[in-house]
This record gives structure tokens, C-alpha cells and sequence, in this order.
């Protein structure tokens, strides 16, 4: 499988794929999308670069290790989040309520724990979208 | 003029879904008509939170916001989605153990080899 | 035989669902059941003041069923430790024996 016009065109279009893909989890909380949406756009990103450059070319970009922490730790980051609104004594998963500013609506850096809680999903499902590719494709 | 259209659409989906299930029996089929038969859940979901000529549910304080559509069924079927993602590809990797073991996806022929095996 | 009685299932299963859906409220309206329902009225009205976010999904989602997505994030993630249990076993098992 080494197809020139796949490799220079996979070259091209995967900067706007993934920048589109940060697009859309970032500005979850303002326009349609949010954190799921944006991580399997990352992950499609991602299964490209595999299927032109092939496996070993996605393991050196994308290690096992590195996917495994972004996965447990998108898991990680969405406890501790929760777990700051148990320690400033309101609810679990609290937002303005457990200290986190909401700032100006329709602002990038806006909505509380909205945009976090997206920063961490988008992350851990481009990981575990990509880490399904890989373990479903069949090894050469 | 019928009303319902989408709803009858999604249960004729479903419908046929099951039938693809039921009478294949090649398993990768077996899922597509799963995934099929979810499909058409999220649309009658979907469908049930529509409004005609609304619009997305999104604005700004100052925006007006006449008519939007209804968001606690799209938010209802983003965990939906991800549920039936998480089955498909757990499902898959399960075929792929049985495409080992028995050589075969047919799930008549497994079960005459596991008769045979016992 | 056995593909006449599916066949007669599925007749009779549309047929059943078709008149559940010419039954249901009608679609696309703004007064229906779900559409006016005082919780859509209070997500619609609030979400901007309560979490700062003008995407109601949004904030349906990732605040006001936080918790909901909590689970979702832990199924994907069970799926994965289990495809993942799957390939290490079967790897382990060629090595062992």
C-alpha cells in the first residue's frame, strides 16, 4: 500500500482536519459540537494518517503509552473536576456553584466547567477512537 | 397528508433492522441490523424534539431566540451514540475471537461445530 | 417455513409500531408534550445564566447531566480495557502454549 496521490493529499488535507477537529472541541460550549463530535474528527485525523503512511508511521506519532494516558487520564480529569465541587462543599460536578468562573458568555474562555469537561473528552476520545482502529485492523 | 412521517420512517427502520438480524445469519450482518435498530431509536428521539422551522438551540443573552428546537433529546442520544459505538467495536473485536477459533462467521455453522466439539 | 413466520412477525410488528406513530403527538409542533414541557422551558430560558454556556446542548451535557456523562466516559472507556483484555489474552495465550 504506497500510493502517492493518497500520502500527498493525506499530507494536505489532515493539518485542516485536525485543526477543525480542535475547532469544534474548543468551541463546544458556543456553537454545535463539543467534546465527543470533536474527538472522533481528531481521531478521524488520526486513522487517515494510519491507513496512508501506514501503522508504524501512527505509532511513532501516537504511542500505545501516550493514548493509554490520555485515555485514563481524560477519565482522571473529569473525576478530579468533580471532585472540586465536593471540596468547595457543593455537588459533585458543580459548576459556578464550586468556584469555577463563567465569565463572559460567547467568550472563548467562557462557560466554567463546561469547556473543561470538553478540553478532557475531546482529548480521551480521539485516543480511544484511534486505539479502537488500531486494535481492529488486522496486523500485516 | 400523513403526519408522523419521520416517526413511521424510524419504525419501519427498526423494523427492518430486526428483520436483517433475523434472517441473516452471517454475524457481521447481525450487527449492521443492530446498528440499523439503533439508528432508528435516535431518530424517533431526534424527531420528538423537533420543531418545525425552529431553530438551533443557541444564543447569546442579547440574541433572540424565537422557536428553537428542543435540546434534552439531542443531549439524551450523544449518550446513546456513544453506548452503541462502545458495543459495535467490542462486538467486533468478539467477532474477530470467533473468526479465530472457528474459521467461520456463519452462526448456524458454529453452532454445528460447537455440537460437534462437545 | 421458518422465513414465512418472520416475515408474519415483522407484518405484524410494523403494523403494530406504524399506528403507535399515527397515535403520537404530532410532530414538529411547539406544544407538544415534549417540546413544552417545563424542563425544556427551563433549560431553553436558563442555560446561559446557570452555566455560562450559549450551546443548551452543551450544557445539558456537560453540566446539568455532568453525571450522565461521567457514565458515558466510563463505558467508552470499559470498552476499550475490554477490546484491549481481549488482544493481550489471546497474544498471552500464543506465547504460553
Amino acid at each position: 500500500m504506497d500510493d502517492l496521490v493518497l500520502k500527498v493529499v493525506a499530507r494536505v488535507i489532515i493539518p485542516f482536519i485536525q485543526v477543525y477537529g480542535l475547532y469544534v472541541v474548543l468551541h463546544g460550549h458556543l456553537s454545535p459540537g463539543g467534546g465527543f463530535a470533536g474527538g472522533v474528527i481528531l481521531a478521524g485525523g488520526f486513522i487517515l494518517y494510519a491507513l496512508a503512511y501506514g501503522r508504524p508511521a501512527l505509532d511513532s506519532l501516537l504511542p500505545d503509552r501516550l493514548a493509554a494516558l490520555l485515555e485514563s487520564g481524560g477519565v482522571l480529569w473529569y473525576t478530579g473536576l468533580g471532585l472540586v465541587g465536593l471540596l468547595t462543599g457543593s455537588a459533585f460536578l458543580a459548576n459556578a456553584r464550586a468556584g469555577f468562573p463563567l465569565g463572559v458568555p460567547g467568550r472563548l474562555f467562557s462557560g466554567g466547567i463546561v469547556f473543561l469537561l470538553n478540553l478532557g473528552i475531546g482529548l480521551k476520545v480521539a485516543a480511544t477512537i484511534s486505539t479502537l482502529f488500531r486494535n481492529l485492523q488486522e496486523e500485516e | 397528508m400523513v403526519q408522523n412521517l419521520e416517526y413511521i420512517a424510524a419504525m419501519l427502520l427498526y423494523v427492518t433492522g430486526l428483520g436483517i438480524m433475523l434472517f441473516h445469519s452471517n454475524l457481521i450482518k447481525k450487527i449492521i441490523g443492530m446498528n440499523i435498530m439503533e439508528t432508528a431509536v435516535f431518530l424517533i428521539f431526534i424527531a420528538a424534539g423537533y420543531v418545525r422551522g425552529g431553530q438551533p438551540p443557541i444564543a447569546l443573552p442579547g440574541e433572540p431566540l424565537l422557536l428553537p428546537v428542543n435540546p434534552l433529546p439531542q443531549a439524551l442520544i450523544l449518550t446513546g451514540l456513544v453506548v452503541s459505538v462502545s458495543i459495535t467495536a467490542y462486538a467486533l473485536a468478539l467477532l474477530r475471537e470467533i473468526y479465530r477459533h472457528f474459521g467461520t462467521l456463519d452462526a448456524a455453522e458454529i453452532a454445528r461445530r460447537k455440537g460437534e466439539l462437545t | 417455513m421458518k422465513s414465512v413466520l418472520i416475515i408474519l412477525l415483522l407484518v405484524c410488528l410494523a403494523a403494530l409500531l406504524v399506528a403507535v406513530a399515527l397515535d403520537m403527538p404530532p410532530l414538529g409542533e411547539p406544544s407538544t408534550p415534549a417540546n413544552a414541557s417545563p424542563l425544556t422551558r427551563y433549560v431553553i430560558a436558563n442555560a446561559v445564566r446557570d452555566t455560562g454556556s450559549p450551546n443548551r446542548v452543551a450544557a445539558v451535557v456537560a453540566d446539568y447531566r455532568a453525571y450522565d456523562t461521567l457514565g458515558e466516559t466510563t463505558v467508552l472507556f470499559t470498552a476499550v480495557a475490554a477490546i484491549l483484555a481481549l488482544e493481550r489474552g489471546r497474544k498471552d495465550e500464543k506465547s504460553n502454549g
